[in-house]
């Protein structure tokens, strides 16, 4: 039996006296592709932002790679050495060049040699194709750019999960397919991940399990194929035909 | 009209004096008295510039140690913070001085130690508790002001938090932190003045004591106010030096 890449069993989450999540259960298995999808506010991103541990969920069980989430800060240290996590807002860091950005991890947390770290850097810089941008800053970059940036910088962890929080939702149109071939060879290779998108081409073609989510609950998940030719439930089937219309 | 206001200036300027006589005498380069006093006025620069670094270097240490716990999640160290912040904001930098210089070494010794606070100390110690407190706002409000997606990314890449804080946050913080940092810079330079009651020779308290020999009050405060000015202008102008610096490093 192989053991699950996440598990999340019942887990809940409220902000205040607001539940943002409700009783979600989630079970990606190693090499898995799972799209979450759903209306703003149904509580997708916090969903993946649980998984590495950014948001604090109060009830339930969150296990990735067979690690159990706790409150102890040594499990969210192991658990983020595993997942690479990809935000629609880029996050790079715009004081240090992007060769910079793609080998502090690798050198402070993991204490590789600067040469190997940019040896690395220079590797993935490669297989997002923008080798020849290492010693630009981010603000000198399209957002397309920017954002395989920051996915090189993810995988310069080499993680076995990776997160997708709306990759493409702060992009613009004609960028947003760079991003996602970048992410779509990701997912040929085998890797894990789990993506927040509304590209409902994008998810088509790469997930194995799709997710609907609408106001904290997972409504609807299953194989991609049965899940947007005969969604079971209402909400589902309205969402989707409000998605695809236009 | 223009007759008014010369007169009323010099009815004032004369006030300040003991005559209605002008006395830059006493600090006329020219005369040997003269430029004695002005050596001695200047010779309190080294004091009041060294007493002002060491209380600067020190409130810009304990300001951060200060405001790292105003960002923790634990609301005790917030609390913590606050507490600091609220007390030792509200004590007038005069009344700390005295307690610290008069009443510190009293605690010190019910506490069996023997520790004298000489005027030097004295001095450093209460400038840099008292700026501590506004260093520490400063460094706060700077570091709220980096996006909190930076920290997050940080935390994404394995970086701990004193990674996180050193590598990604306080070098782009340091940015914003500069200019009223320095403002409380030269904040501390002024206040040192203070130190001139417990003694402390620095330039105030020599300009007090020229005046009481010479008697010649509107001269000396005056060389005394423009010895704070000019150290106040090369201290604007090094910072405005190191601003341009890391801001065309930031366009590179």
């Amino acid at each position: 039996m192989t053991q699950n890449a996440i598990e999340m069993i019942d887990v809940n989450k409220w902000f205040g006296d607001f539940q943002v999540l409700t009783d979600v259960n989630l079970t990606v298995k190693p090499g898995e592709r799972v799209v979450i999808c759903g209306p703003s506010g149904s509580g997708k991103s916090t969903v993946v932002r649980c998984i590495n541990r950014l948001e604090e969920h109060q009830k339930g069980v969150i296990r990735v790679g067979g690690v159990e989430l706790t409150n102890d800060p040594a499990t969210h240290e192991t658990i983020r050495s595993e997942v690479g996590m990809v935000f629609q807002q880029f996050n790079l860091f715009p004081h240090l060049s992007v060769m910079e950005n793609l080998v502090l991890g690798p050198m402070k947390a993991r204490a590789m040699s600067r040469k190997d770290a940019e040896e690395r850097a220079m590797e993935y810089l490669t297989r997002v194709r923008i080798p020849e941008q290492a010693s630009k800053r981010p603000g000198q970059l399209s957002g397309g750019q920017q954002q395989r940036v920051a996915i090189a910088r993810s995988l310069c962890m080499e993680p076995k999960v990776m997160l997708f929080d709306e990759p493409t939702s702060a992009l613009d149109p004609e960028m947003i397919s760079e991003v996602l071939d970048v992410i779509i060879e990701l997912a040929e290779e085998g890797m894990t991940m789990v993506v927040v998108t509304h590209e409902m081409g994008f998810a088509r073609k790469v997930a194995d399990q799709m997710v609907f989510m609408d106001a904290g609950e997972i409504v609807e998940s299953g194989p991609p194929a049965g899940f947007f030719e005969a969604p079971k439930s209402k909400r589902t089937q309205k969402f989707l035909s409000q998605i695809l219309q236009h | 009209m223009r007759n008014l206001i010369l007169l009323s200036a010099f009815l004032v300027l004369s006030g300040c004096s003991s005559s209605a006589v002008w006395g830059w005498y006493v600090i006329n380069p020219m005369t040997d008295t003269g430029w004695t006093n002005i050596k001695f006025l200047i010779n309190g620069m080294g004091a009041t510039i060294l007493i002002s670094l060491i209380a600067a270097a020190i409130s810009i240490v304990v300001g951060l140690i200060v405001a790292l716990p105003a960002l923790s999640e634990r609301r005790w160290l917030r609390i913590l913070n606050r507490i600091y912040v609220e007390f030792v904001r509200a004590i007038p930098l005069l009344p700390m001085l005295f307690w610290v210089f008069y009443g510190l070494p009293i605690v010190f010794k019910s506490m069996g130690l023997n520790i004298s606070i000489d005027p030097f100390w004295g001095a450093i110690i209460t400038l840099a508790l008292s700026d501590s407190a506004f260093t520490a706002e400063i460094y706060r409000s700077g570091i709220q002001s980096i996006a909190r997606g930076q920290s997050e990314a940080a935390k994404t890449v394995g970086l701990n938090y004193i990674q996180t804080m050193r590598y990604v946050i306080l070098p782009q913080a340091i940015r914003r932190i500069l200019p009223p940092l320095a403002n409380q810079f030269i904040y501390i330079v002024k206040m040192s003045a203070f130190a001139s009651v417990i003694g402390m020779q620095e330039l105030t308290r020599r300009a007090n004591e020229l005046v009481v020999t010479e008697y010649r009050p509107l001269e000396i405060y005056t060389l005394l106010i423009l010895e704070y000015l000019v150290l106040v202008l090369i201290i604007s102008a090094g910072v405005r030096w190191l601003e341009r610096k890391m801001g065309s490093d930031e366009r590179r």
